[in-house]
């Protein structure tokens, strides 16, 4: 009976990933004459690489003026064939917090990987709460029985039958710097007194937009989902609250939440898995610019292991990224888990 | 009961018997009489928005007319979208299932060369005489691939904008300095008369980077890999002529030159015709709307010079032999019939290609001494400089890519070059040096 599906899970999951893991270890290219090597960790090492570097300022010039920030001696003196800090060879700056008068530069092998690893996790802390928390207020507003309420649950739903990359596309319209949709509307509600803002183009509004892009696209699915559980409470407990004089909050903390509760434990968790692998948004809209403000770890891999057929570069991150997505859901399991 | 059966089941069996000596007949009459087939992979299936379907059109009119021209061979065509095509042929090469003909991209083809996927083009120096330096692949010395037709980029202006501004119309040879060009724009950008003084396609991701972006740092003196020993791009990505590159490149956007790497695709397309952008460093084959629109107005100007010559890129599609093919011979004889004049003529006229030979463009309806797209000829002619040649190039493309883009939003520049040469370094090791 469950032949057929085993074997889709071995083509699909299993044999892919025992290849990744494998990968990992080598210095496999995507195309090449040159013969596979066994690197054991390199792939890894490179990855993870860190260093700390506390720097003193440099001698203030005379006519420096007041209050202004101290120099620093410039890091590549430092990163860059110093017989005297081999350990630091290669490495960049993430980033740097003020030590007293010295300044404390925190480096790392490869910043893009640390910088796409920050971003997803906070794509994916960002989405899973709000897109959650969201999809649980459509869910409640399309539960009451009004005339014509199917006409909402359609267009709250529209967005997930939409591709993502007709979404990803329509939203760089909407986003466009000068006379995008965006900036039009809100130029408009303000009286023309909003300045437009390249929303795609700037490092400090770039993640926010396209996070806003993938909830409007994705939070329809999990509204179904939830409306799926509120229609598996009775309708008798909710009489029996009403009888007992219950408001509308009180119905919902003690009726309602205890009644969603393995649908809130899978939407979580499925939130989460999804929001970890978000690529085509990115691959569209901004390809991790600007100034990696969006790289993420999924187009990490595609970018080196197809891209520059890295092919091994590639699997490591994918072999990271599945060890942090393992720890999470398992965590996120244990810290939902029933306590009776 | 029963001996209707067996009549039914002997029935069946004579059909069957039949039927197989029939699709056996045909099989044999067909290997014993008619043509050996070759067949040919091209990356321009139907449907591709991005491509030009008279480039499909004319591939199909010189298979026909190959095809009836002799009876040795039957070229048949597989047509794959442009987005997937390079990852059909990784997987046929992994799989051995190579076809005997093979459309690469010019910069591709070392990489493809070195990985073994491609065998040497049997042609003579005769046969590609008078030829663009583009269209002519070769690696370590050999002749790999052909180009029917090549590309190139120039700045679209209009000549009453310029006289307008009492800016001088450069021409090919004597092209604007570094200083001309960015006072033209300061110029341009002083008047409030458009919304940016230059728009160089920031919005075209992709290959147009470095195609496009990487002759400004050759005009510099920079590169993005040293040709001289392809080992290292230390010096020359990085070096102090890359950084007056950089500097320059990101002056640019920080002082609002150009649009920036969030330019919406639709104004890229539009955006010089509608008059939002002065002046636009775009391709040969978005030229023709703008003819359409400007008529005479419209001027295709050459690259500027920053020190070391004007430049531009080189090198489009082009055919090759693959390295499985059983029939070099028959692959080689249709490459080499492919790149007559007349058809180098017929794809130009229908698709707006430049010619990849002089007596071809002579005889073209839009490259023919003084037709509206002329000045492109002379272009490729003159400027035309091919991506480096080397099977990291698709890497060290991506870096470049990555580079221009943060440098334009504003990163560092010396520690961004650094970075990227410090990344194709790594690369090159990785491979052992690419076999060089």
């Amino acid at each position: 009976m469950a032949s057929p599906a085993i074997l889709l899970i071995l083509i699909f999951l299993i044999v892919p990933f025992v290849l990744a893991f494998g990968l990992s270890f080598t210095n496999q290219r995507l195309l090449s004459p040159n013969p596979t090597e066994f690197v054991g960790m390199r792939n890894f090492e490179q990855l993870l690489g860190m260093g700390v570097l506390k720097l003193e300022p440099l001698p203030a010039p005379d006519e420096q003026v007041e209050g202004s920030d101290p120099e620093y001696p410039p890091l590549r003196n430092f990163t860059r064939n110093n017989p005297d800090y081999p350990h630091l060879n290669g490495m960049r700056e993430w980033f740097s917090i003020p030590w007293g008068q010295d300044r404390v530069f925190v480096l790392a092998q490869d910043v893009l990987f640390i910088k796409a690893l920050v971003n997803t996790v906070l794509f994916v802390a960002i989405v899973a709460p709000l897109q959650g928390g969201l999809a649980l207020l459509l869910a409640l507003m399309i539960n009451q029985k009004l005339p014509g309420i199917n006409i909402f649950r359609t267009i709250y739903f529209l967005p997930v039958v939409i591709s993502i990359v007709v979404v990803s596309l329509l939203f760089r319209f909407i986003y466009d710097g000068n006379n995008g949709l965006l900036n039009t509307l809100l130029g408009y509600a303000s009286f023309g007194a909003f300045k437009p803002v390249d929303w795609l183009g700037r490092t400090d509004t770039a993640l926010a937009a396209i996070i806003g892009a993938s909830i409007w696209q994705a939070v329809g699915f999990h509204m179904v989902i939830w409306l799926s559980g509120l229609q598996t409470i009775p309708v008798s407990l909710y009489e029996a609250a009403d009888i007992d004089g219950a408001t509308h909050l009180q119905k919902f903390r003690y009726v309602t939440w205890p009644g969603l509760r393995n649908t809130a434990v899978l939407i979580l968790i499925v939130i989460t898995i999804q929001a970890f692998s978000v690529f085509a948004q990115i691959n569209l809209m901004t390809r991790g610019g600007p100034l990696d403000s969006t790289q993420t770890l999924v187009f990490q891999v595609v970018a080196r292991g197809y891209e520059k057929q890295d092919i091994a570069g590639g699997s490591a991150i994918s072999v990271l990224m599945f060890v942090f997505v393992l720890c999470i859901s398992l965590a996120q399991r244990y810290l939902t888990r029933s306590k009776d | 009961m029963d001996d209707s059966l067996t009549a039914r089941r002997e029935e069946r069996m004579k059909r069957l018997l039949l039927a197989t000596a029939i699709v056996a007949a045909a099989l044999m009459n067909s290997s014993s009489f008619a043509a050996t087939e070759l067949t040919m992979w091209y990356h321009g299936a139907g449907g591709d928005a991005g491509l030009n379907p008279e480039e499909r059109n004319g591939v199909l009119s010189v298979i026909d007319e190959f095809n009836s021209s002799q009876s040795d061979w039957v070229v048949k065509l597989e047509s794959f979208p442009r987005a997937v095509y390079n990852d059909s042929v990784t997987a046929a090469a992994l799989a051995g299932n190579l076809p005997d003909i093979l459309d690469v991209d010019g910069p591709n083809m070392p990489n493809w060369a070195w990985s073994g996927y491609m065998q040497p083009l049997p042609l003579t120096d005769e046969d590609i005489a008078n030829f663009l330096p583009g269209p002519i692949g070769k690696w370590q010395g050999k002749l790999y691939s052909i180009g029917l037709w090549d590309s190139a980029v120039a700045i679209f202006a209009r000549k009453s904008i310029l006289d307008e501004f009492g800016i001088r119309i450069p021409t090919l040879d004597q092209p604007w300095t570094g200083d001309e060009f960015n006072a033209a724009l300061e110029s341009l950008k002083a008047s409030g008369k458009f919304e940016y003084p230059i728009d160089m396609g920031t919005a075209w991701t992709g290959e147009w980077y470095p195609y496009a972006f990487s002759p400004f740092l050759q005009s510099f003196g920079g590169d993005i890999v040293d040709r001289t020993t392809y080992k290292t791009a230390q010096n020359v990505l990085n070096g102090p002529e890359a950084i007056a590159f950089g500097e320059w490149w990101q002056n640019l956007f920080t002082s609002k030159l150009a649009p920036g790497t969030s330019q919406d695709p639709g104004d890229r397309a539009t955006g010089f015709i509608e008059g939002k952008y002065a002046l636009s460093w775009n391709g040969n084959w978005q030229a023709l709307p703008a003819v359409e629109k400007f008529g005479d107005d419209l001027l295709f100007l050459p690259a500027p010079d920053f020190g070391h010559g004007s430049k531009i890129g080189a090198a489009s599609w082009q055919f090759g032999i693959s390295s499985t093919s059983k029939h070099p011979d028959g692959a080689a004889a249709f490459i080499k019939f492919a790149i007559q004049d007349k058809f180098l003529v017929r794809f130009s006229d229908l698709g707006g290609f430049i010619p990849a030979r002089k007596t071809a463009a002579e005889q073209s309806v839009n490259y023919k001494p003084g037709a509206p797209l002329e000045v492109f000829f002379g272009l490729s002619e003159k400027q035309g400089f091919v991506r480096p040649v080397t099977p990291g190039y698709v890497v060290d493309a991506r870096v470049f890519e990555k580079a221009v883009a943060d440098i334009a939003n504003g990163a560092d520049v010396v520690d961004t070059l650094d970075a990227a040469a410090d990344e194709i370094d790594a690369d090159i090791e990785r491979n052992n040096g690419y076999g060089f």
